[in-house]
């Protein structure tokens, strides 16, 4: 059973990949929510949105920090920019699951979003997927300890820290599921 | 414009599920709105109430008025045309705001047509009464609709009306003729078979209107809304901040009838608010456009 954070966002497209590739979802809105499942989606959204609803709610931010210890968590965009060490908005909550530091609305506002392909590449895996930028953040700098996961030209768009994957883009709107099935039934296979 | 480039625009639209979209009138107000948590901003120079009391012939914002809340926030920045004034239009998305809401609260620009909305790059959001309505914008390049709602009534009937009215009219797809609906709602028969497949808009689904309160929030998130537009309601009240903050999480919690009650305790007076039967039918703005 994997959960999706359902404080604000596209989390009702996660939970269309996660019943496309067989896995159980549960919403989560409140710390009772983590109770029983075996990892967390933190979709994208506005990240101001979601920060003032987290820090409404610490007994959540402490079951989600407990939760990464030992169970894979995957972001998309906001998502993404929540579990980096640093974004350029200070403004916004950093979980600190990936040693990563991010820019919002890199690419700049909605006229300049877009549908590109992004190499996918994990071990001997390579794989093309077709995802779209949505107002996107960039990951301006890796630290240690942090691997590569996809790219689009020259730019790190996917990365991966122990069990936890961050992707800037969206590739559950255009249904690839191959991101959501490496980060839940990958290496670190969960039921 | 490819499908493709409508997949985009229809993306920005999921982002925003699950929020508060909120209009204001200057920078100050804008960052009270993101301050709160809302997820976008509706920048305009007059609330709706406030065009329905002054009167007159009501345009596009001052672009230089959009500008100034776009540098300074960081959330989505939509801004409002006259319905069917597509220069208008063209303006908002050289201004690059990041959605346009063809809006009947504006003074119509064409009586006969809408603007097509499939050359722009910025999506569009539409507001619908029902069904027809509803697929008649999406055929012409609409991303998102909402409830029309009566806007800047702080009176929600109108919107439970509307949003009842589109969710009545997917259900009956299931057993209609969709050649002859398709006639009658005058858009392709594809587009008809879809929303009965899938009984669901090809578009998200946004409720407006006269939300003013937490309780009305949540009911239109329980009727089927994937996010709230909140006009007036928010800085008509005498506690902008607050009930700010209250309707966003009323809408992330609308199931739950004690986070509701928590975000609507310490609330003052909400917007006093306005009866249909007070106004005269050819000054609602819901009867505006088709």
């Amino acid at each position: 059973m994997i959960g999706v954070l359902a404080l604000q966002g596209n989390f009702d497209s996660h939970i269309k990949i996660l019943k496309k590739i067989n896995l159980k979802h549960k919403l989560v809105k409140t710390s009772n929510d983590l109770i029983s499942i075996n990892g967390l989606i933190i979709p994208g959204g506005e990240s101001t949105t979601m920060t003032n609803l987290l820090r409404k709610n610490p007994s959540l931010v402490d079951g989600i920090n407990s939760l990464a210890k030992n169970k894979p968590i995957l972001g998309s965009c906001a998502g993404l920019i929540l579990m980096s060490k640093e974004s350029n908005d200070s403004r916004v909550h950093n979980f600190a699951f990936l040693d990563v530091i991010t820019s919002r609305n890199a690419y700049g506002r909605q006229v300049h979003s877009f549908e590109s392909r992004i190499n996918v590449k994990d071990g001997s895996m390579k794989s093309d997927i077709e995802v779209l930028f949505i107002r996107a953040p960039k990951i301006d700098k890796i630290n240690n300890d942090v691997e590569v996961l996809a790219t689009y030209k020259e730019e790190v768009v996917a990365v991966r820290q122990g069990k936890h994957i961050g992707i800037s883009c969206h590739p559950e709107l255009l249904n690839e599921t191959l991101i959501h099935e490496i980060c839940f039934k990958g290496k670190h296979e969960v039921s | 414009m490819s499908k493709e480039s409508f997949k985009v625009k229809v993306g920005l639209a999921e982002m925003l599920k699950g929020g508060v979209i909120m209009d204001v009138t200057n920078l100050e107000q804008a960052k009270i709105a993101e301050d709160a948590g809302a997820v976008s901003v509706m920048a305009l120079e007059r609330i709706p109430s406030d065009i329905r009391k002054d009167g007159g012939v009501a345009r596009m914002s001052n672009p230089h008025m959009i500008k100034e809340i776009q540098d300074n926030v960081s959330i989505p920045v939509m801004a409002k045309c006259r319905i069917g004034h597509f220069a208008e239009a063209q303006i908002l998305e050289a201004l690059e705001v990041d959605f346009i809401d063809e809006s009947e609260v504006l003074t119509t620009a064409d009586e006969h047509a809408h603007v097509d909305k499939h050359p722009f790059k910025v999506p569009f959001v539409c507001g619908a009464r029902d069904l027809g309505e509803a697929l008649r914008r999406i055929n012409e390049g609409a991303a998102l609709i909402r409830t029309k709602g009566e806007a800047g009534s702080g009176n929600i009937v109108e919107a439970v009306r509307h949003m009842k009215m589109i969710t009545s009219q997917i259900i009956e797809l299931q057993d209609a003729d969709l050649s002859k609906k398709a006639e009658e709602f005058r858009v392709p028969l594809d587009l008809v078979e879809e929303v009965a497949k899938n009984q669901k808009l090809t578009v998200p689904n946004f409720a407006a209107g006269g939300i003013a309160t937490p309780a009305d929030a949540s009911l239109m998130m329980q009727l089927g809304a994937e996010t709230v537009f909140v006009g007036s309601g928010i800085f008509k009240s005498d506690d902008p901040s607050e009930r700010a903050h209250a309707i966003v999480k009323a809408v992330t919690h609308f199931k739950s009838a004690k986070d509701v009650l928590a975000a609507s305790y310490d609330l003052k007076n909400a917007m006093k608010g306005i009866l249909m039967s007070d106004i005269p039918e050819d000054e609602k703005f819901s009867n505006r456009g088709d």
